[in-house]
């Protein structure tokens, strides 16, 4: 930290070739990978792309993808929220094992979640049979695109907010309480603001994984065109189809959020770095 | 003076002061609401998949491990992660090496760019390899002219792989480093130890249970990864189908049985990770109470960590 | 308002943090609670706040029993050691924060508030600062502002934690000053807890010493400064000398303590502490009569109004000897110097009676030949 590349050399050796391959690998692995998208959409005319990105089909994809990962992200919030609470906040039997599995869905591959909640929602899966009762269709329907996304998504928020929770002093709400402040006030005027930043940065992450997650949906979605059929399902669906064109043009669309989505979840977490409490 | 003492608690013991205490009420419906959430949704799926998977028996299961396409299955994401955890665990440690230990200019943007593959969806990640290495792409005519086979093959499910699996490593690793800084590393090489002996002494040392920690879960995404994989294999059976793969093809002749066994392997393998997780974060927290306690490597550690 | 603290008593686990602690606080005093860490003195404050509930005894705000009272209900205003301001709001917003969060009915209008919060960055001289966040201010400036967030309830107690404990010297030279003429000025009960005997002894009116969970001494700056009920409380205000000695009388006085270590040890004497203040220590060139001690200067450092000297006594003990700079002069002390010390005042404690006659205090050294 205190060496500096420009000026005499550094004490600790061995940069070159570290920062060498380090830059070579992700070179050849990604970006001149990612690149060929980009070359493959200069192949086609800008309004080649615009029409097949505005197709019926595939801007319903889109707002399936969209909407269902927002909802995802949503629950997992309010989920996430009250999770991470409890398990700062509260002891009680079974408290380190709820612990540890919430990173499930990190281990877990998506293949093994996606079947196993299609036998769970579907009309003769347990749940989804209670569900068929009510007059809801739970799997092969949006409901079970959310669901899937819901699973994939869930240590997110959880993740984000525990270990600023854990470093809020005490002394903040006792000087809350001190003060007069409910214990509801408390969290809400106190205690919230200095996780937010925590908490929307898990949002964003949550919902950037839900908008790209492929494996735990197309078992649940049914992937019929135009109702359950999501955009990573398109993709693949064109690149089978060996419509490269087409494949690429929705890809684009989705890269791009990507990116966008790193942006903004580096900046939060930036902020919430800034944030923490003290 | 023991009865007084018992009976004044008494009579305090009713309202308790104490400031971060929520009433029992509300308490308990929250531990209620988060236990509810995670059994639906984590729990019930694990239970379910053992279920699936031994309802046909014990010997189903057993019959669906050990056919052929199972085994050539085990082999072939053997292979995936025999290939993609090594080099990525270099990866890792170069880029923490070069990012962390000295100056670098654009710091944020590295990584940023290695944070890239966990916001890419995967299938793009198995896309761009079609792209390039497909018969329709880039290299694809120069290498059937040569006869190599790179998409359809595992060469394409290694590189895809490879792929989503190139952060976990190395984020692992950044902040760690980050927060130990350099002066161990100036202090040996100050004593006259050359470069490999500094960070086979002292760096790995101190990154150890970081680096596991990172291993562990590269291990786990590159055994279970669906979606890359399935856009570069072709899913031929026994020779391009890794586990996940399998699951899939299984499911998709209505072999329930036979999947969920398969299925159930991979959970248990999910849920060793989980628990190696908890493990080496236990010991994380401990080798770190253990350097505040007086550590000569971990108090600069934490000066320099709180400075930051 | 009057505070009184009876037969509290809190453990935490195993550690006794106060026993069986009682204490009168009269309305508009200041008091600070005096004591090394661990003493209970914030665990006293923090029960007085009602941070934490007493195993049993009880606390009274004028004459009412409070114990069982929530601490948002109490009207204490607290100032937490690191301060506790919330980051995420400004200045104004800090010192408001306990004003808009009264019930609706209770609450004063926008602009009473603002008014209110305006005249508390006044009185802390921080008026520029009201859209600064805490992490914008110095130390001094953001323990200000705990206090003037405080204040802003119009809290009927007012308790502070260490709050100069995380300045540098300077600043809470200054804030000591600062605090004592606020008290004068808006005159609420104040109680503070502090590790610095010299703060204690500065600002406050009376002073309580605690030492493991209960009071030594409670009584004004000078009294405990110049007649200590204990031997830790000699020991905890200031550097003083000790002597491990056997005592015959009952009722020591300078003329019947004998500092020479007597070869018999005369019938029905008992092992005590001697203390004596380094500037009660007067350094003479020869014997002059009154009892005292050989000894050779071993250092010295007049680099101050009061001269610093170091002398190894006959029987090994090094003691601190503060003398002016003109009986410096006189004397023409040099290191090596053979002196003659005699105590001019000193406060003897006997030790309880754990030891035995036959084994005096294993520090009593050999006569030097």
């Amino acid at each position: 930290m205190k060496l500096s590349r420009s000026g005499h050399r550094p004490v600790i050796p061995g940069f070159r070739i570290a920062m060498g391959f380090a830059v070579l690998y992700m070179s050849l692995l990604m970006l001149i990978p990612l690149s060929m998208l980009a070359l493959r959409a200069g192949q086609s005319s800008w309004d080649e792309l615009w029409a097949t990105f505005t197709s019926a089909r595939t801007l319903a994809a889109y707002r399936l993808s969209l909407g269902g990962a927002l909802i995802a992200a949503t629950v997992n919030t309010v989920f996430g929220l009250i999770i991470a609470w409890v398990l700062v906040r509260y002891r009680f039997p079974g408290r380190r094992l709820l612990d540890t599995l919430v990173d499930l869905p990190f281990a877990l591959p998506t293949a093994v979640a996606g079947i196993s909640l299609t036998a769970i929602y579907a009309p003769n899966g347990i749940l989804g049979g209670l569900l068929e009762k009510g007059g809801i269709q739970a799997a092969y329907s949006p409901l079970g695109i959310v669901i899937a996304m819901t699973f994939v998504s869930l240590p997110f928020v959880i993740r984000t907010t525990q270990p600023v929770l854990q470093d809020i002093d005490q002394e903040i709400e006792e000087a809350a309480a001190t003060l007069g402040a409910s214990r509801w006030q408390a969290f809400r005027r106190v205690i919230f603001p200095s996780i937010m930043p925590a908490v929307i940065a898990g949002f964003a992450m949550a919902f950037a994984r839900a908008v790209g997650e492929y494996g735990s949906v197309v078992f649940i979605s049914g992937n019929m065109p135009g109702r359950t059929e999501i955009v990573p399902l398109l993709i693949v669906t064109r690149l089978e189809e060996y419509n490269y064109a087409g494949a690429t043009s929705v890809a684009l669309a989705l890269l791009i959020l990507s990116f966008v989505m790193l942006l903004v979840i580096n900046l939060l977490q930036a902020w919430a770095r800034r944030s923490a409490p003290v | 003076m023991a009865a007084i003492v018992t009976n004044a608690k008494l009579a305090h013991a009713a309202p308790r002061t104490a400031v971060r205490h929520s009433s029992a009420i509300v308490r308990w419906l929250l531990v209620l609401t988060a236990v509810a959430f995670l059994g639906l949704m984590l729990i019930l799926p694990l239970v379910i998949v053992f279920y699936s998977a031994l309802e046909k028996g014990w010997q189903t299961a057993w019959a669906a491990l050990t056919h052929p396409d199972a085994l050539a299955a085990i082999r072939l994401t053997a292979l995936t992660v025999a290939i993609a955890v090594p080099v990525n665990v270099i990866f890792g440690i170069a880029a923490a090496w070069a990012i962390t230990k000295f100056r670098v200019r654009c710091k944020s943007l590295l990584i940023t760019l290695i944070d890239l593959p966990f916001s890419i969806s995967p299938v793009i990640a198995g896309m761009i390899f079609v792209l390039l290495f497909g018969a329709q792409g880039l290299l694809g005519p120069w290498l059937s002219a040569h006869d190599i086979k790179i998409i359809f093959a595992w060469p394409g499910i290694a590189l895809a792989t490879m792929f989503v699996t190139l952060p976990f490593v190395a984020r692992e690793l950044i902040p760690l480093m980050q927060a130990q800084g350099c002066d161990d590393e100036e202090a040996a090489i100050s004593l006259g130890a050359n470069g490999w002996q500094t960070f086979f002494r002292v760096t790995l040392p101190n990154i150890k249970w970081g680096l596991a920690y990172g291993t562990i879960l590269c291990t786990a995404r590159a055994l279970g990864e669906f979606g890359a994989v399935s856009v570069v294999s072709g899913h031929i059976r026994g020779e391009t189908n890794t586990l996940p793969l399998h699951v899939e093809i299984l499911y998709n002749e209505y072999q329930f049985a036979a999947a969920f066994s398969v299925a159930g392997l991979l959970v248990g393998i999910a849920l060793l990770t989980i628990i190696g997780r908890s493990f080496i974060e236990w010991r994380m927290q401990k080798s770190l109470l253990r350097h505040a306690n007086g550590g000569p490597t971990a108090s600069s550690t934490l000066e320099q960590a709180g400075s930051e | 308002m009057g505070i009184e603290v009876a037969n509290v008593t809190k453990q935490f686990g195993a550690f006794a943090a106060l026993r069986d602690v009682s204490l009168r606080v009269k309305a508009g005093e200041l008091i600070a609670l005096l004591g090394p860490s661990g003493s209970g003195k914030t665990t006293l404050l923090r029960v007085i706040a009602g941070l934490e509930a007493p195993d049993s005894g009880s606390v009274l705000f004028e004459g009412e029993d409070a114990t069982t009272r929530h601490v948002r209900d109490r009207r204490v205003g607290f100032v937490f050691q690191h301060y506790a301001l919330f980051r995420h709001m400004t200045v104004f917003e800090n010192v408001a924060f306990g004003l808009r969060v009264r019930p609706r009915r209770l609450r004063p209008t926008r602009a009473d508030i603002r008014r209110r919060v305006m005249e508390l960055l006044h009185l802390v001289q921080l008026e520029g600062f009201a859209k600064r966040y805490p992490s914008q201010l110095s130390g001094g400036q953001r323990q200000r502002v705990a206090l003037a967030r405080a204040l802003a309830v119009e809290p009927k107690v007012l308790l502070l934690d260490e709050p100069f404990g995380a300045l540098d010297a300077k600043v809470r030279q200054e804030l000591r000053r600062w605090l004592r003429r606020l008290h004068e000025e808006i005159h609420v009960t104040s109680v503070f807890v502090t590790h610095d005997q010299d703060e204690a002894l500065e600002v406050a009116d009376r002073v309580v010493v605690m030492n493991t969970g209960q009071i030594e001494q409670i009584g004004t700056p000078e009294e405990v400064f110049r007649s200590p009920a204990s031997a830790f409380v000699m020991n905890f205000l200031g550097t003083v000398n000790v002597f491990h000695r056997r005592v015959d009388s009952l009722t020591p006085g300078p003329d019947a303590i004998e500092l020479q270590c007597p070869d018999e040890l005369p019938a029905g004497s008992r092992p005590a502490r001697i203390f004596v203040r380094p500037h009660h220590l007067e350094i003479n060139a020869g014997p002059t009569g009154a009892p005292g001690l050989r000894g050779l200067v071993q250092y010295i450092n007049a680099a101050s109004p009061q001269v610093k000297v170091e002398v190894l006594s006959e029987f090994g003990e090094v003691l601190q000897i503060e003398t002016s700079q003109d009986r410096y002069q006189e004397l023409a002390l040099q290191k090596g110097s053979e002196v003659f010390v005699t105590p001019k005042e000193m406060r003897v404690f006997f030790d309880d009676g754990h030891h035995g006659p036959s084994t005096p205090s294993t520090q009593l050294p050999d006569r030097m030949s």
